[in-house]
């Protein structure tokens, strides 16, 4: 039994819960309530000071907060319930929702449909396995991110960072602006997995280092981090010995990949990829469980927020469609990953698909000059030539809905090509 | 200067179990510790077995404490409200020399009391552990082996303690010890200086330094590190009981075991090192432990890996605990030596010593002891209703801190505000489990920083992870910017 029944229930006011329920409501949705474990809905653009927000959607270059008003004011203006300092504990395969805050207590929410907007939380340094000591001063690059623009306090004055991921590169001007000397920025891989502008712009114009194929093999400090060392890797990501490297530093920040929340979701029954890590979806963004969507980072790690917010509008309109239609038994496309191709989403298309589907991936690698190439069967159904496709872009191929009410086979293949 | 009748230096497990104890009798009794906390030495970072006690060499302190300590620890686990599960263990086997040893060691239990032993064959090992290597040949079934937390363990004994009369001080390490013709102890520590009747050395990696400092019998202490990985929750785990390799003369071996909590923890190493503080991982043992590790669990995988952690043995030479009066120093006692099976021995041996000090001293028992605080359930094990409850009792267990391990603003207050309360982010992280989950306190420790703040009434700026200077910040943005104009 409920303590109270809605149509819709988003988890999580980032970009992808607000641009969800955005989408729902203007699709006539009366009932949605959206649950936000923070104080005020924004996600992660809160903390997110930088500009480099919205090229896409807005065609203006705005701050993190600036982006997250866009969507906040929208909802208000729509009259969007977001309920703040709130908590969810459990999701049921019959989308019963559990929940806490101090104003309403413990409740049980019965949801027509509900859509998984959780965000994804930074690889720790257990991840990692790295000896050494367990000092104070080792944080990921997002905790050191709330800290230095949400808290007012610096977490230290001479700081390495293990990792190229774009919070770890935006940490690094974001520390030398404060004052703090970044000495490096060491990355395992041969290349970035950040974006290139976030090399550009917060590495080489501040003359930090950035060192491929390398790691962090030892920490030192008893109490506060004394320093760490650097090693060079082979190409199987093993030390070499004698290549390394000493740094004195009392910080250390980790921007070594970001990991889809999905917790919640397996409590579910909720499907996962072991190529994402997040829900296996169709392209109405529903999982594996019927009327539970996925959307944002909850349901793979986005390189732009414009993305997210893409994908999230059409979460939430295909959310709608459920709570005010029964779907008939679908006959689904797979889509399969193939050469240099990881974790494409969505993993399968409705045969009767009735919008144009973007197919998003992490190229495995860096491709220069190559084609990204979607096949059924023997039979190309297009191909995108790019200069570069790396795997800290995203890449997106859009698919008419044409093309794929006219596809024949059960699978199709996303695979690039060198040229 | 503290003038005090009793100091029991090291508020480790087995300091504070000797602190309990002694709380009983008509005492002031005081426990000056070198670290910021509870548990700061071997306490924190071991197996956190409750050895059943086969493998003790009869007639031993260790087979002695060990047998009785884990016939006590199911109550008083109960009676602390410390978590502790009865997992059993097995020793398994691959070759006819293995199943000699554990032949040896079944005698070995059965001489020193322990119940239930038996021999198992493969396909009886295999049947209760699946996931064990299909290579294993024999196993010893040990049902009476436990689990259980071991720094939680010695906070609800320093918990009990503390309210039954026992003052704490931190941050005070022993330096000096000496005997003043009254025959009163007078000891120096970085922080206070006590006068005190008697001294208990229970000083852990510290023993002999302290021992030597007033014994002509001059101890020489090995500080051996255990290094080891601590996985994710999984349910369920590939291992339900603690499965040992045959033991060697270095310890017990690696070993793997599911934890109180529900993680899978995998070591430890044992290498023989110099400094007693050197708790750091090395990329070497970690290596050993995988190797070792995969011998019992081929499928072993550290894809769920939370963390690596190492803590230092406090070994003698002689391989036995020296338990009781310092000779020759008339109002000195001490537990040296305590390495595993120490955690198991802990409540046997401050029985055993807290005895023989009331005895020398003609300490008086008290007629009342204050009974323990009922501890709540943790939020993240109560039922829905459960929660609904405790979150109508108290608003602050309806803001959750620590996502990972689901824990509640109000759990967090009262780690800081227990008798002997956290002060640190990884005090109340033992405490509570606060970023002990996947994230690593990614996400919660800010959280957690300030409202150790505010509830201790310091700066965010002044919150350490684990005392002295271990700050968790530098200072303000805004000072930063003016001292760089």
């Amino acid at each position: 039994m409920a303590d109270m029944q809605v149509d819709i229930l988003i988890i999580g006011a980032g970009p992808a819960g607000l641009a969800a329920a955005i989408a729902a409501r203007e699709d006539g949705i009366e009932s949605i309530l959206v649950l936000e474990r923070e104080k005020e809905p924004g996600g992660i653009l809160r903390q997110c000071i930088h500009n480099g927000f919205g090229l896409h959607r807005f065609e203006e270059e705005l701050t993190g907060p600036e982006y997250a008003l866009r969507d906040i004011c929208r909802a208000r203006e729509l009259d969007i319930e977001i309920q703040c300092g709130t908590t969810v504990l459990s999701v049921s395969p019959d989308r019963v929702v559990t929940c806490v805050s101090p104003e309403t207590g413990f409740r049980r929410i019965q949801a027509k449909a509900v859509i998984l907007a959780m965000g994804c939380r930074e690889r720790p340094r257990g991840a990692l396995c790295t000896p050494g000591t367990r000092c104070a001063g080792i944080y990921s690059a997002g905790t050191a991110q709330r800290f230095v623009n949400l808290e007012g306090f610096m977490p230290g004055r001479r700081v390495v960072i293990l990792g190229s991921g774009d919070i770890g590169l935006i940490m690094a001007r974001r520390m030398t602006l404060q004052g703090a000397k970044v000495l490096a920025c060491v990355e395992i891989m041969p290349y970035s997995s950040g974006l290139n502008r976030n090399i550009v712009q917060c590495l080489q114009d501040y003359d930090i280092p950035l060192y491929l194929s390398h790691t962090v093999t030892d920490i030192r400090g008893k109490e506060r981090l004394e320093g760490v060392t650097v090693s060079r890797v082979d190409d199987r990501r093993n030390p070499v010995p004698g290549t390394e490297i000493d740094f004195e530093c009392d910080t250390l920040l980790l921007s070594c990949g970001l990991i889809p929340e999905n917790e919640l979701s397996l409590g579910a029954g909720v499907q996962l990829s072991p190529a994402t890590s997040g829900a296996i979806v169709n392209d109405s963004f529903e999982t594996s469980v019927p009327g539970i969507f996925a959307c944002g980072n909850v349901l793979h790690v986005h390189d732009l927020v414009d993305h997210v917010s893409n994908e999230s509008f059409r979460a939430g309109h295909a959310a709608a469609a459920f709570v005010r239609s029964v779907p008939g038994e679908a006959s689904f496309i797979s889509v399969e990953d193939g050469d240099g191709v990881r974790g494409t989403v969505p993993q399968k298309i409705r045969r009767n698909a009735d919008a144009n589907v973007s197919l998003m991936f992490r190229p495995a690698a860096v491709y220069r000059n190559s084609t990204a190439v979607v096949s059924c069967g023997d039979r190309v159904i297009m191909k995108k030539k790019a200069m570069i496709y790396t795997p800290g872009e995203m890449a997106v191929l859009e698919l008419k809905k044409e093309q794929i009410q006219s596809m024949e086979g059960d699978s199709i293949t996303v695979r690039i090509e060198r040229s | 200067m503290i003038s005090t009748d009793i100091l029991v230096i090291g508020a480790g497990v087995t300091g504070t179990a000797v602190a309990r104890e002694l709380s009983r009798y008509c005492a002031d009794v005081r426990v000056a510790e070198m670290g910021c906390d509870v548990a700061e030495g071997a306490t924190k970072a071991n197996s956190g077995i409750v050895h059943a006690g086969y493998d003790a060499v009869p007639g031993t302190l260790k087979a002695r404490y060990n047998v009785r300590g884990a016939e006590m620890y199911p109550e008083l686990c109960r009676e602390l409200g410390v978590p502790y599960r009865r997992a059993g263990a097995l020793v398994i086997g691959f070759d006819e020399a293995d199943r000699k040893t554990l032949g040896e060691l079944m005698q070995r239990g059965i001489t020193n009391g322990v119940k239930g032993l038996r021999m198992l064959d493969r396909s009886e090992a295999l049947a209760l552990e699946p996931s064990l290597n299909p290579a294993v040949t024999c196993a010893l079934d040990v049902p009476t082996s436990g689990i259980v937390s071991p720094y939680e363990m010695a906070f609800a004994l320093a918990d009990d303690a503390a309210l039954n009369g026992v003052h704490f001080d931190f941050d005070a390490k022993v330096c000096r010890l000496s005997r003043a013709e009254d025959g009163l102890w007078h000891v120096l520590s970085d922080r206070e200086e006590y006068v005190c009747r008697a001294i208990v050395n229970c000083a852990g990696s510290f023993g002999a330094e302290l021992h030597n400092m007033i014994c002509d019998e001059k101890l020489q202490m090995i500080h051996r590190r255990g290094q080891y990985y601590l996985l994710d929750r999984a349910n369920p785990q590939p291992f339900s009981r603690t499965i040992f390799q045959c033991p060697s003369v270095m310890g017990k071996g690696v070993l793997v075991s599911p934890t109180v909590h529900g993680n899978l923890l995998l070591g430890p190493t044992a290498e023989d090192i110099d400094d007693p503080l050197d708790t750091a991982t090395t990329a070497d043992g970690l290596a050993n432990i995988l190797e070792k590790a995969t011998r019992t669990w081929p499928k072993l995988s550290t894809r769920t890996n939370i963390t690596n952690f190492s803590g230092i043995r406090a070994h003698l030479p002689g391989d036995d605990f020296i338990v009781g009066p310092v000779a020759g120093a008339a109002g000195a006692f001490e537990a040296i030596g305590i390495e595993s099976p120490g955690l198991s021995s802990a409540p046997a041996l401050a029985e055993d010593l807290v005895r023989k000090i009331a005895e020398a001293m003609h300490l008086q028992k008290k007629k009342e002891v204050v009974p323990c605080p009922h501890r709540p359930k943790p939020f993240n094990e109560m039922s829905d209703g459960e929660r609904e409850a405790a979150v109508r009792e108290d608003p602050m267990n309806g803001t959750v801190i620590c996502r990972c391990e689901v824990v509640t603003e109000a759990e967090i207050r009262r780690a800081i505000r227990r008798p002997v309360g956290a002060r640190t982010v990884d005090g109340v992280k033992r405490r509570t489990r606060a970023g002990m989950g996947r994230c690593q306190g990614g996400f919660c420790m800010p959280r957690v920083a300030a409202i150790i703040a505010e509830e201790t009434g310091c700066s965010l700026a002044e919150v350490t992870k684990n005392g002295g200077a271990s700050r968790l910040l530098s200072g303000t943005v805004a000072n930063y910017l003016k001292e760089g104009e």
